[in-house]
């Protein structure tokens, strides 16, 4: 019996190209000088106070963090050029990416030791402000996730966050209740996702205009009914706000009992999402199939897989969950609407979305540091950095765009993103 | 015995096309049907139908005796019937038991996914069917035929006792071929059925059992391959009388015009796919490059015609260095190039034919005056070549995209062909065309050699490059591993250099031996 | 047949699939095909419209009032409110046509312009328009989808105003181009980035110009807190007032802003035409966008032109703004754009990506826009032209749901122009 097998082999010329790996090294360093930077404006004996429990709370308490700021900016600087160099010299191999990140992590801190110095900063206070941020941001990106794993490009997460945080706020305010108004901005999300699929999976129009459609619509409409009703009728505008809710016990741990066990419910809802997203899309059934239909729908089509079923599934699912992206604004923290008040968020969710590689734990940590950005924005000014906070709030942009150029390695998007199905 | 499958008068329309007309068609247990017809003839309709992906107007099924309906390839697959289809449906980035569980996935706990259970059953069925596959490799990972051997496992996961196989040899070498035809006859012995489509006289002969011949969707004979013989065959298929041998006189190869030293390239993927090649092409020659597809043809042809940069190495056309020459400069110096994928790099789909006449000298007087374009120009011209080439349009203004392949490709030939050049590049010039539409441009290309012009054929056909081409070069692997004159190749020594047998161990032919198949 | 179908590349089939329209059918000439082209995008508009209505119905509390009383008085409310908001769009966007009459028969040249000054209001508001929509029509053309025209625009108007304020000295023949260019020139290098971004690592320009609008957003409300801010505006995001020799000259005296911007805009539309399709340039960037691998194969530079087309697709956005600043409002505030870059999206898809079309296009958004001004008169929002135009932008893009709502047969062609059969032996 012949079995032998033909192989065709192919030599690898390299893994991580020379280029590459030098530009990361040369970041490095350039971190490292701009560390030492900070180092050279701080001055011996200025110490940076960081306190670990944020204002209002008395659970979860933590001793406030004392940093020698000019000792350690030095050693932080040094440590940060030694690795630079490394890479240059002789490359992290397949660690490049991690000790990349360490060393962003390190650069960020120190901004923070050297604008600390001398003062008091409630770090646990900004985190804590950081999740909240990234909420919308990163329930966007799960939106995301959802529709662009099944294959539909959905750029109207922010028509449709904005339209759930109207809805939301007009039908809690009418019935009272923020449930109804979370039900029902829900819905409202979900129906402009329908009609994304509609246009996109049944009529096949390019997805990139079946999203600003939706966003044109969401804009107009949200803000028509909120000019004719809203700002007329203050009792239309002014729903209740989902309260804090502290989970026993693991609301006292300190640092991360304040952080995620004392808080919003929709940071709960997050969390869950979180778990829930990533095991059912990479562990089931139901999320092999979506991911199929990403990937090659034809194949699935082949093997008696929906794909227009499935696609409409992942596209409502992908609106429900910027539904409660957008209810976040109205429900969970402002309790009021403002015309256009998503104000990008739903587009930094589709940044986080891309730079988290298009996983549910990706997009989560992507989220996580776009709302770190947008607090560090909100807190300069009151530290004096003199950094305009419009440039802190670029941030995921740039970021976003450096990572597509493939600066730090490309993201893997699914194979059939943005293609309508053609059934023969 | 009632047969396994039954089709009775299924008929299929496409807008201006009949595809099917009233076919009948009928498989017993246990054999291997050749479904033999031309590109277009509409077997892969026929298939599709069968296997739920499209609807017949007309017609019925039969499996077992029993009528079924097929509205989706669900209902197909329940009743037994799998499909290894012509371009694979495989998901690259899954494993190759994802792939193979998708749609019938075991789960445990509600939906999760068992993984393993998946993969025992797959090492089971490679046991007993020798298909030897690693469950937890990915897809990508994989080279083509072993692809295709997952594409089998596909179906006996399914328990599918009716397999049909859509052209399945286009992506392998001879050999692969042979290896994947004793697995056909495997399948049969353990009771399953197949329907194996086909264009390739050779295949039908070598592994049919019975074979039934389609010609512009209709049944237009059946027969068995101790009653036919090729000439036979290709006639039932074409419906007159062909000549499988190209007739042309023996080369009066001139001055060298090409002139490649020491190629090294890599494709998109940063790999070496071109490792060290070097070769001469003359002027009145055909140099016919044979391999199987993916071993650097591809990339070899792109960094003759400039599309490609070349690592290392150096490229001459009439002596002038074009190693790192940008495409419209190799043009200009009289390089014509028919491409791999003539949709694909050919041609404008959503552009007129005039437009696409124009496309490689539009900058250039008459068709342009300065920056400004002639359109008059353009018209005058490509009315005129619509002529010359005999192409099928109703006129220069329709889109390319709304023609026929064939003619297609011949507004590429009428392109390349009518400009004063020097060598020719054709890569796979005659894929998936007719059989009409091959001899046009194979007589076509034989002109250009006796004009005088060198020719670099590439072509994974080994019929085509056996018939046009003067002297043989075959790749394998990225080398050149032996550059043969045409009358001392056989097809079996070059189809063992294809698959990687060095010339020594392949035996050096002598015009006439029939190279005994040792390997197998 | 199956096997000759053509291959559905995403690439390939973009222009038709964003226009719907093949090349082909633009070239035939003749009335009927003319009108047949018409047909879908003069219903799309007119079903926005139809839709506008019962959104303004349905949100009037006098219909729900006058229902309270009988149904027959709710009908007559719903008409009367229909007549009267379309009426309100009408008169607002072309004047009242009895008040024009009698200016005219009075001859008076002041109470002329006054009477057909919303006509030449709505074209002030098609002004922007045209530039962005050519901004997009140039970029669909070129296979390039640049949805990043907004950002562009506030880019393009920033660097126009401080032109407009720094610059000092210069008389206007000089001053006024040159902020006019240096708008061109900001929205330029908007474009470029991310065409440069495509062109060399294959960044898709989609995102990267979203991310770019919100650069561009962030950018501009710290220049006019910062660099650009109107000293003594109280921390308000505006910018001083520009200098009176970079006005672009409006013709008439005040209110009346009709200027000479409109008919830069249109001299733009010419250019982009010719440009396109008349000349080798243009040749290149359409055989870019409609098939990358074949304008490579063909020898054509593929980097250089999908910058080219991004450079020169974000400099007409950048003249949007620009031209807003220097002609209309003469100082630069965060409320610049009513949302002009996303609307010119449907513009180019209504005007089929022809410069001829998006100046059509243009003159009806606009004259909608300008329209909606007298509509909030009547407590209707004028956020109800966003909802019509995302409408319209549907139904143009979606041709079929016009088909099925009017029943209309697929144009004939579509049949006729599978060829099959092929030559050689083929043939009987």
């Amino acid at each position: 019996m012949a079995t032998s097998t033909i192989v065709i082999h192919r030599k690898k010329v390299e893994v991580i190209s020379p280029t590459r790996q030098r530009a990361t090294g040369i970041i490095e360093i350039l971190l490292g000088v701009l560390i030492f930077l900070f180092f050279r404006r701080t001055e011996p004996g200025m110490v940076a106070r960081f306190v670990m429990t944020p204002g209002g709370l008395d659970r979860g308490a933590a001793p406030d963090w004392l940093i020698p700021a000019y000792s350690t900016l030095l050693v932080l600087a040094i440590l940060t050029v030694i690795l630079g160099l490394v890479q240059v010299w002789r490359g992290f191999g397949r660690w490049m990416n991690l000790v990349l990140s360490v060393v962003v992590g390190l650069t960020v801190f120190s901004f923070l030791t050297w604008a600390t110095a001398g003062k008091s900063l409630n770090l646990v206070g900004m985190l804590s402000a950081a999740i909240l941020l990234g909420v919308p941001i990163i329930l966007g990106a799960f939106s995301g996730v959802l529709s662009e794993r099944a294959g539909v490009v959905n750029i109207a997460i922010e028509g449709m966050m904005l339209m759930a945080a109207m809805v939301g706020a007009l039908v809690g305010s009418v019935t009272k209740n923020m449930w109804v108004g979370l039900l029902a901005a829900m819905l409202s999300s979900m129906l402009l996702a329908l009609i994304h699929g509609v246009l996109s999976i049944h009529y096949k129009i390019n997805q990139i205009i079946s999203g600003t459609v939706i966003n044109i619509f969401s804009a107009g409409l949200s803000s028509y009914l909120s000019a004719k009703f809203l700002q007329t009728y203050q009792q239309l505008n002014n729903p209740p706000i989902f309260p804090r809710i502290p989970i026993p016990l693991l609301a006292d741990i300190p640092v991360i009992g304040p952080l995620f066990f004392n808080t919003n419910l929709f940071v709960y809802i997050m969390l869950i999402s979180l778990i829930v997203i990533q095991v059912a899309l990479f562990s089931t059934r139901w999320g092999l199939r979506l991911r199929a239909v990403g990937e090659h729908p034809k194949a699935a089509d082949t093997l008696g897989i929906n794909v227009f079923a499935t696609r409409y599934m992942a596209v409502l699912l992908s609106g429900l969950m910027a539904g409660i992206g957008g209810a976040f604004f109205t429900l969970g923290s402002v309790g009021r609407f403002d015309e256009m008040m998503t104000a990008g968020k739903g587009f930094i969710g589709l940044a986080a979305m891309i730079f988290g590689n298009w996983t549910p734990l990706g997009a989560f940590g992507a989220g996580l540091l776009f709302g770190f950005a947008d607090s560090v924005a909100t807190k300069l000014t009151i530290l004096g950095t003199g950094i305009p906070t419009q440039f802190m709030a670029m941030a995921p942009y740039i970021v976003t765009m450096i990572v597509l150029a493939g600066v730090v390695g490309r993201g893997q998007m699914p194979a059939a993103d943005g293609t309508p199905y053609e059934k023969e | 015995m009632t047969p396994v499958l039954q089709l009775k008068g299924i008929t299929k329309r496409f807008p201006g096309v009949l595809a099917n007309d009233h076919i009948d068609l009928t498989l017993n247990e246990g054999e291997i049907l050749a479904l033999l017809g031309e590109n277009g003839a509409g077997k892969s309709t026929l298939m599709n139908i069968l296997y739920g992906l499209y609807q017949p107007d007309e017609g019925e099924i039969y499996v077992r005796g029993q009528k079924i309906t097929v509205h989706s390839p669900l209902d197909a697959i329940r009743a037994g019937i799998g499909m290894v289809h012509q371009h694979f449906m495989l998901i690259p980035v899954f494993t190759v038991t994802e792939n193979v569980m998708l749609g019938a996935e075991t789960v445990r706990m509600g939906d999760f996914l068992d993984r393993e259970k998946t993969a025992q059953r797959i090492r089971e069925i490679s046991e007993r069917y020798h298909l030897e596959v690693d469950p937890y490799a990915y897809v990508r990972d994989l080279p083509v035929g072993v692809q295709q051997r997952v594409e089998i496992i596909k179906l006996l996961f399914r328990e599918a006792d009716i397999l049909i196989f859509d052209e399945p040899t286009a992506v392998l070498t001879p050999q692969e071929a042979d290896e994947l035809f004793v697995i056909m006859r495997e399948l049969v012995k353990q009771g399953k059925s197949i329907i194996f489509i086909t264009h390739k006289l050779r295949e039908v002969l070598e592994i049919s059992d019975r074979i039934m011949v389609i010609r512009r969707g209709k049944v237009v004979g059946e027969t068995t391959p101790a009653e036919a013989d090729k000439a036979k065959l290709a006639e039932m298929m074409v419906g007159r009388t062909v000549r499988l041998e190209v007739e042309k006189e023996i080369a009066k190869a001139g001055e060298v015009v090409l002139e490649v030293r020491d190629l090294v390239v890599a494709d998109a993927q940063k790999q070496i796919t071109v490792d060290g090649v070097s070769f001469d092409v003359r002027a009145g020659e055909i140099l016919g490059v044979a391999g199987v597809q993916g071993n650097g043809q591809t990339e070899l042809v792109e960094a003759v015609t400039g599309l490609r940069h070349p690592i290392s190495g150096t490229i001459r056309l009439l002596g002038e260095d074009v190693t790192h020459a940008t495409p419209r400069k190799i043009t200009e110096l009289g390089c014509a190039h028919v491409p791999e994928d003539r949709q694909r790099d050919g041609l404008v789909l959503t552009f007129p034919v005039s437009d696409n006449i124009a496309l490689c000298t539009y900058y250039k007087p008459p068709f342009a005056r300065g920056i400004r374009i002639q359109e008059q120009e353009i018209l005058k011209t490509a009315e005129k070549l619509i002529q010359d080439f005999d192409i099928r349009t109703p006129g220069p203004l329709v889109n390319v995209g709304n023609l026929s392949g064939g003619n297609q490709q011949k507004v590429i030939v009428a392109r390349e062909f009518s400009r004063p050049i020097r060598l020719l590049v054709a890569s796979q010039p005659t894929r998936g065309l007719d059989v009409g539409s091959i001899e046009y441009i194979h007589k076509r290309i034989v002109e250009k050699r006796d004009e005088g012009c060198a020719v670099l054929l590439v072509s994974s056909e080994l019929d085509e490059i056996m018939e046009l081409s003067d002297r043989i070069a075959v790749m394998y692997r990225g080398k050149i591993v032996a550059i043969v004159p045409a009358e001392q190749a056989t097809k079996n020594y070059i189809g063992l250099l294809m698959a990687g047998v060095s010339p020594e161990q392949a035996g050096a032919p002598q015009v006439g031996e029939r190279v005994v198949e040792s390997t197998l | 047949m199956s096997e000759n179908k053509p291959k559905q590349d995403a690439g390939k089939v973009f222009l038709e699939e964003v226009t719907g329209q093949s090349e082909e059918a633009q070239r035939i000439k003749g009335w009927r095909k003319t009108g047949r082209t018409l047909v879908v995008p003069l219903l799309a508009i007119f079903t926005g419209l139809v839709f506008g209505a019962i959104f303004i119905v349905v949100t009037s509390e006098d219909v729900y009032a006058a229902f309270r009383v009988s149904f027959g008085s709710g009908m007559a409310t719903v008409w009367k409110t229909i007549i009267q908001s379309y009426q309100a769009l009408f008169t607002g966007a072309l004047g009242d046509p009895a008040r024009i009459i009698s200016a005219l028969q009075s001859g008076n040249p002041l109470e002329i312009r006054r009477a057909v000054n919303p006509i030449l209001e709505s074209l002030v508001n098609a002004t922007p328009y045209i530039f962005a929509g050519l901004a997009v029509a140039l970029g669909f053309r070129s296979g390039l989808f640049n949805i990043g025209v907004e950002g562009q625009l506030f880019i393009g108007a920033a660097a126009a105003t401080a032109v407009g304020i720094f610059v000092k000295g210069l008389p206007q023949i000089i001053h006024a181009p040159l902020a006019f260019l240096a708008g061109a020139l900001g929205g330029a290098l908007w474009g470029f980035i991310p065409g440069w971004l495509k062109a060399k690592t294959g960044a898709h320009e989609v995102i990267n110009t979203i991310m770019m609008n919100w650069i561009a957003f962030r950018l501009t409300e710290w220049l006019l807190s910062g660099p650009l801010t109107r000293p003594g505006s109280g921390g308000l995001p505006i910018s001083p007032i520009i200098e009176k020799s970079a006005e672009i000259p409006q013709f008439f005296p005040p209110p009346i802003r009709f200027h000479l911007g409109f008919f830069i805009a249109l001299a733009f539309a010419y250019a982009v035409h010719w440009l396109l399709f008349k000349t080798t340039w243009g040749f290149d960037l359409r055989t870019v966008g409609a098939n990358p691998n074949a304008a490579k194969y063909a020898g054509m530079n593929i980097t250089k032109n999908i910058v080219l087309a991004m450079t020169l697709s974000g400099a007409l956005a950048g003249m949007a703004g620009a031209n807003q600043i220097l002609a209309v409002n003469r100082s630069m505030a965060l409320g610049l754009s009513p949302g002009y870059g996303f609307d010119s999206i449907a513009l180019a898809l209504l005007g089929n990506s022809t410069p001829m079309g998006v100046v059509l296009a243009s003159l009806l958004f606009g004259a909608l826009r300008n329209g909606a001004t007298r509509m909030e008169l009547l407590y209707i929002p004028n956020d109800i032209i966003s909802i019509i135009q995302a409408l319209i932008l549907a139904f143009v893009a979606a041709p079929a749901i016009i088909r099925t709502i009017y029943r209309i047969r697929v144009p004939k062609e579509a049949e006729e122009a599978v060829f099959t059969g092929s030559w050689g032996g083929g043939n009987k």
